[in-house]
C-alpha cells in the first residue's frame, strides 16, 4: 500500500531545476553559434551573409507573404505524404505482424523498396505522374511509409500474446483486438516509426521540390541559388530546420503522453 | 463419474444427458504437438467432470499439461482428440462465459484498474451506467476501491492479480479458469489472496478450475485436488478434500489438513517413472 503515494509531484523539483539548467545551456550554445557566425561573416568569407542580414531578408520575405506561402506549400506536401504514409503503414504493419501469409507476401517488397532511396524514384514518379503535386507527395509518402511500416510491424510482433489471449477470453474479436490491444501495445513502436517517418518525409521534401515546383521552400532556395541570393537560401534552410525540429518535438510530446503507462520511464 | 466417450468426435451428440450435473466436462481430451517427424503427447486422453459451483485445483510437475488442460477449457487451445463441454455444449473458442486469470496478470498496462475491469463490459456494449456499476462492484469485491484510477505499473503484484480477478468477475462468467495465479507472489501475499479468493468465491459462487504447483494451496482451496503426471500428461489421481468451507487458519493448521496435504504431496513427488512411449508416429 505504501508504494502508491507517488504522484507526478515527487520528481518535480529536481527535474524543474535540471530543465532550467539544460535550457540555459541550450540558449548559451545558440548565442555562441550566432556570435561565431557573425564573426565569420564579418571576415567577408565567400560573401557569407551575417545573422542580421538573414534576419532582414526573413523580414522582407515574411512581409510580402512569400515565406508564409512557401512554408504552407511545403508543409502541405510533407503532412499529406506523412499522414498517408503512416496511416497506410499501421494497417500494413499490422497485417504483416499478424498474418504470416501477409508477411510472406509483403515483406519482399518492403525490404526491397527500403533499399532504394526514395529520391531515386523521383525520375520515375515524374514520368508516371507528371509534374504536379502527385509525384512530390508520392515520394514523401513512400519515404514516410517505408520508415514507419517496419516499426509498426515490429510493434505488432512484440505484442504480448497473453494480452491478446486476455482480450479474447473477455470476448474480443479480431477487430477489437486490433483496436484495443494491438494498437495501444504497439503505440510506442509506431510513434518511434512516425518520428523516423517524419524525418524521412521532411528530408525528401526539398529534393522533391527542387524538381518542377512553383512554390515551396525547396523551390525558393533553388531560385535563390540562380541569383546567388545567399540570404534567402539561409532563410529557407533555417525555416526547414526550425519546422523539422518543431514537428519532431511535437511528436515526441505526443509519444510521452501516449506511452506514460509504460513501466520504464 | 467421468464417462470417456467411445466416439468423442461424433458431432451430433451435443446435448449429452450424462453431463446434466456437471458444469465443465473434459471428455477424453488429448493434445499432441508435432516434434521432428513424430508427435509429442502433451496431454493424453483426460476425462474430468467439474460440478456447478465446485472449486477444483490441479497440481502436477511442470510440463504435465496443466496449462494445456486449462487452455482447452478457455477455448485458447484446441484439443487434437476428445472435447470439452460447458453445460453439455462443446467449447469451440474463447468466450466471456469463462473467465481466465493468468499467472502474468495480463492487465492492459495502458488502462487504469477501472478501465481494465470495464474492458469486457465495453466489448459486450453494456450501457455506460450499468458498466460503471458492475465494474465498481467487482473492484470493491477484490478490495481495490481506493486504487480504481491507478495504472497497473503503480500496483504491487498482489494488487495486480486482484485487478485481474475483478476484471474476470466483471463480465459475470460461469467458470473461472486460473493458471497459477499466485505463482509469482511472495508467501504472505499468497495466503492473503487465497483467503480473499475463497471469500469472493463464497459470495459470488462460480465453478473454479485452479492450477497451482503449491500443494498447500491446492488442498486449502479445493473440494477436490486433481494430481497430474507427465509423459504423457494425464490425471494420476483425484484426492477429495473433506474439509468444510469457509476454510480458516485453524483448518490450515489442522491434523486433517496435514493428512490430506501429505497424501497429495506423496502423489505429486513420488510419481511412477515416465512411460517410455511418449512419442507416437
Ligand atoms: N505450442 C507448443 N508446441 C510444442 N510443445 C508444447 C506447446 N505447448 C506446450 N507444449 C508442451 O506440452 C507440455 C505441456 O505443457 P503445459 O500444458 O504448458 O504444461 P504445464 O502447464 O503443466 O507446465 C510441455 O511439455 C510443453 O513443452
Ligand atoms: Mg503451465
Amino acid at each position: 500500500m505504501a508504494a502508491v503515494t507517488t504522484g507526478p509531484a515527487r520528481p518535480a523539483r529536481p527535474a524543474a531545476r535540471r530543465l532550467a539548467r539544460t535550457l540555459a545551456l541550450n540558449l548559451a550554445a545558440v548565442a555562441a553559434g550566432l556570435a561565431g557566425w557573425a564573426l565569420l561573416a564579418g571576415t567577408g568569407l565567400q560573401g557569407l551573409p551575417g545573422p542580421a542580414e538573414v534576419a532582414g531578408r526573413a523580414g522582407e520575405l515574411l512581409a510580402d507573404g512569400t515565406l508564409l506561402d512557401d512554408t504552407l506549400a511545403s508543409l502541405r506536401r510533407v503532412l499529406t505524404g506523412f499522414a498517408l504514409g503512416t496511416l497506410t503503414a499501421v494497417p500494413v504493419g499490422f497485417l504483416m505482424g499478424w498474418y504470416p501469409t501477409a508477411r510472406a507476401l509483403l515483406e519482399p517488397y518492403v525490404q526491397f523498396f527500403r533499399t532504394i532511396p526514395p529520391l531515386a524514384l523521383i525520375p520515375l514518379a515524374i514520368v508516371l505522374m507528371g509534374i504536379g503535386e502527385v509525384p512530390k507527395v508520392f515520394v514523401i509518402f513512400l519515404a514516410a511509409f517505408l520508415s514507419s511500416v517496419v516499426a509498426a510491424f515490429q510493434g505488432v510482433v512484440d505484442v504480448d500474446v497473453t494480452l491478446v489471449d486476455a482480450a479474447r477470453v473477455l470476448g474480443a474479436g479480431d477487430r477489437a483486438i486490433f483496436l484495443r490491444v494491438v494498437i495501444p501495445a504497439a503505440a510506442p513502436f509506431i510513434l518511434v516509426g512516425m518520428r523516423i517517418g517524419l524525418g524521412s518525409a521532411w528530408g525528401t521534401l526539398v529534393a522533391a521540390e527542387l524538381i518542377a515546383a512553383q512554390e515551396g521552400l525547396g523551390f525558393r532556395m533553388q531560385q535563390a541559388q540562380l541569383y546567388y541570393d545567399l540570404p534567402t537560401i539561409f532563410v529557407g534552410l533555417i525555416t526547414i530546420g526550425v519546422l523539422g525540429l518543431a514537428m519532431d518535438r511535437l511528436l515526441q510530446l505526443a509519444e510521452r503522453r501516449l506511452t506514460r503507462w509504460q513501466e520504464r520511464r | 463419474m467421468s464417462t470417456a466417450q467411445s466416439n468423442p468426435t461424433d458431432p451430433t451428440s451435443t446435448t449429452s444427458s450424462t453431463s446434466s450435473t456437471s458444469k465443465l466436462s473434459f471428455r477424453a481430451v488429448g493434445r499432441t504437438y508435432p516434434v521432428g517427424d513424430g508427435l509429442f503427447t502433451a496431454l493424453g486422453n483426460v476425462s474430468l467432470d467439474i460440478a456447478d459451483g465446485e472449486f477444483v485445483t490441479v497440481v502436477g510437475p511442470s510440463g504435465c499439461g496443466k496449462s494445456t488442460l486449462l487452455g482447452m477449457a478457455a477455448g485458447l487451445v484446441e484439443p487434437t482428440s476428445g472435447r470439452v463441454l460447458l453445460d453439455g455444449v462443446p467449447v469451440t473458442g474463447p468466450g466471456p462465459d469463462r473467465g481466465v486469470i493468468f499467472q502474468q496478470y495480463a492487465l492492459f498496462p495502458w488502462l487504469t484498474v477501472r478501465r481494465n475491469v470495464e474492458f469486457g463490459l465495453r466489448l459486450a456494449a453494456v450501457p455506460a451506467a450499468e458498466r460503471r456499476r458492475r465494474a465498481q462492484y467487482a473492484i470493491d469485491l477484490v478490495g481495490l476501491t481506493d486504487f480504481a484510477d491507478a495504472l497497473p505499473k503503480t500496483l504491487s503484484g498482489g494488487m495486480r492479480q486482484r485487478c485481474a480477478i475483478a476484471r474476470a468477475y466483471a463480465v459475470d462468467p460461469q467458470v473461472l479458469l486460473m493458471d497459477e495465479p499466485f505463482g509469482a507472489l511472495d508467501a504472505l501475499t499468497r495466503v492473503q489472496l487465497q483467503n480473499q479468493l475463497l471469500d469472493t468465491w463464497s459470495r459470488e459462487r462460480r465453478t473454479v478450475l485452479f492450477i497451482t504447483h503449491d500443494v498447500d494451496e491446492a488442498v486449502y482451496l479445493a473440494r477436490r485436488v486433481v494430481v497430474m503426471a507427465a509423459r504423457p500428461g494425464r490425471i494420476d489421481r483425484i484426492v477429495d478434500v473433506d474439509l468444510p468451507y469457509p476454510r480458516t487458519e485453524e483448518i490450515r493448521l489442522s491434523a486433517d489438513f496435514g493428512r490430506i496435504r501429505n497424501e497429495v504431496w506423496h502423489a505429486v513427488y513420488h510419481q511412477p517413472p515416465a512411460t517410455p512411449a511418449t512419442r507416437a508416429t
